[in-house]
């Protein structure tokens, strides 16, 4: 079953954290997102740019507004994503479970178009 | 309880049983078989409908298993002619034999589904309930005090994320055991608790949820012999039940421990559970469960509140706070603490977790029993009412405004 994994953090904590550390952080996900590339198991994903940069369309009836920021206002932001194929949701806790950076992790299944 | 002098109930519990015995089995082999759990689920809760509505004048059949699968088979057929979504799996059902009753037991993997942690605590109770006990939807619906749609909404939206977001059906592996176990137990657990104390409510047409607990316990302790934490909380349940018929006075009003006719509790059941906690001990693998178990044998084996091994219970509760430290269990712990160390040490350790538990209504009752034992009547006033707006449970309710009134 395809899933994404939706990397959510703190970027305050990420932007605080001594340059050393941070390094370390993107060595230990560079080695588990090779790893599981290679396996297979990650089919896709991106690292996002900070939420500062994010831009919201909201459709209002026939008219549209473009706001500053994400559509959700909170401290846990998504900071990235990978498009896993793996046998279960079991198989995908499991790896989100590994995840390095640590932070939140939401699951959610793609809807498969059978016709194509 | 029901009694067993009312005909009505006496077939409703044989259906029960028998409802127990054989939809658990007959969903975990037809999901097997169509490696749909959604569907599997239906067709055995359809056959459990149609069982309702003819055994009791029929007659439960001689091979209610054999009637269940074939009904099961019946329906899948019916839904052939409805709906082509799952032609290809129904016509392999209905062509073939049914799966064998004979086969290994698959039901460990139908609880372990039930209760998956991705399902919400709620969904897996309620689910738990339908798929492994055949309860049907109404008299989940009863149990819960929630409305049929609400209810039938609830497991419909379970069994969709069960498919739609690939829940597995399966064992955990040995890595995943442990956690994974955990949560089933928080589930039957909660089921029991749920219908011991419903007990104290208008019960007339509540199923008794204890019963169920109990039965999954023991089914859960059979399927998996060598998980001491599954016998620590089976024991934990017996014990509790080996007690029930004296926690009530004559009108329905409730009979603390201390006041309780300890010559009519169940003491074969309570040797059968004392000897359950030694079997699970022997494994040398303690946990939250057993602890909790050796408390209420300790409780039971006791010939009167006064002669209570406190020492030793108290001992156990600090076990029980390094398997689980939280304000709840402190609370337990400081109560018996008051008969070892007495009322001003016991109050000392109520004040150490009040912040927490402020809207817990037991700590204000605990802490008004206290102040009393200390003579500071007035001060424990406040703290009765304070309790008294904490619970909605009637049996609780009336004790505490009998204190009010002494």
């Amino acid at each position: 079953m395809k899933y994404i994994l939706l990397f959510c953090g703190n970027e305050e904590r990420w932007d605080t954290m001594a340059e050393a550390e941070r390094n370390g952080m993107y060595a230990r996900i560079g080695e588990w997102w090779g790893s599981h590339s290679a396996s297979g198991k990650i089919f896709g994903g991106e690292e996002l740019q900070p939420v500062t940069t994010a831009t919201t369309v909201r459709h209002n009836g026939d008219s549209t507004v473009v706001t500053d920021g994400p559509f959700i206002e909170a401290k846990e932001t998504v900071g990235g994503f990978a498009l896993i194929d793996v046998a279960n949701l079991d198989e995908a806790i499991e790896l989100a479970k590994t995840w390095p950076a640590k932070g939140l992790v939401e699951i959610r299944p793609l809807v498969v178009d059978s016709s194509m | 309880m029901s009694s067993a002098t009312d005909p009505r109930s006496a077939t409703d519990e044989a259906l029960a049983r028998v409802f127990r015995e054989e939809t658990g089995r007959l969903v975990a082999g037809l999901v097997r078989f169509l490696g749909d759990f959604d569907l599997a689920e239906e067709l055995v809760q359809e056959a459990v409908l149609s069982a309702i509505e003819t055994w009791p004048s029929s007659g439960i059949p001689a091979n209610p298993a054999a009637w269940l699968t074939t009904t099961a088979r019946r329906k899948a057929i019916d839904r052939i002619r409805r709906e082509s979504r799952y032609r290809d799996k129904l016509v392999l059902l209905a062509g073939s034999p049914a799966p064998a009753p004979t086969e290994p037991d698959d039901r460990l993997r139908l609880i372990f589904t039930c209760c998956h942690p991705a399902l919400a605590r709620e969904a897996q109770l309620a689910l738990t309930l339908r798929a492994v006990c055949g309860l049907t939807t109404p008299e989940i619906a009863r149990a819960f005090l929630a409305t049929e749609p609400a209810m039938a909404q609830r497991i419909v939206r379970a069994k969709r994320k069960i498919v739609e977001a690939g829940i597995p059906y399966r064992v955990p592996s040995r890595e995943e055991l442990t956690g994974r176990l955990q949560e089933v137990l928080a589930v039957l657990y909660l089921l029991f608790n749920e219908g011991y104390l419903a007990s104290a409510g208008p019960v007339a047409h509540r199923r008794d949820l204890t019963t169920d607990a109990e039965w999954l316990a023991g089914l859960l302790g059979r399927l998996l012999p060598e998980e001491p934490e599954v016998l620590g909380l089976l024991a934990l349940m017996r014990l509790h039940l080996a007690r029930a018929g004296t926690r009530f006075d004559r009108y329905g009003g409730l009979v603390l421990l201390r006041d309780q006719d300890r010559s009519r509790w169940n003491r074969n059941a309570i040797a059968a559970a004392g000897r359950l906690i030694e079997q699970a001990a022997a494994m040398g693998r303690p946990g939250p469960y057993q602890v909790q178990a050796a408390i209420a044998a300790l409780h039971s084996e006791a010939a009167s509140w006064e002669e209570t091994d406190w020492e030793e219970i108290v001992a156990l509760y600090s076990l029980l706070l390094a398997f689980q430290p939280s304000p709840v269990v402190r609370l337990n712990r400081a109560i018996a603490l008051r008969h070892l160390a007495g009322p001003a040490a016991a109050l000392a350790e109520v004040e150490a977790v009040a912040p927490e538990l402020d809207s817990y209504h037991l700590l204000h009752a605990t802490r008004a029993e206290l102040l009393r034992d200390l003579g500071r009547a007035e001060e424990a006033r406040p703290e009765d009412e304070a309790a008294l707006k904490l619970t909605q449970n009637p049996a609780e309710r009336e004790l505490l405004r009998q204190r009010l009134l002494d």
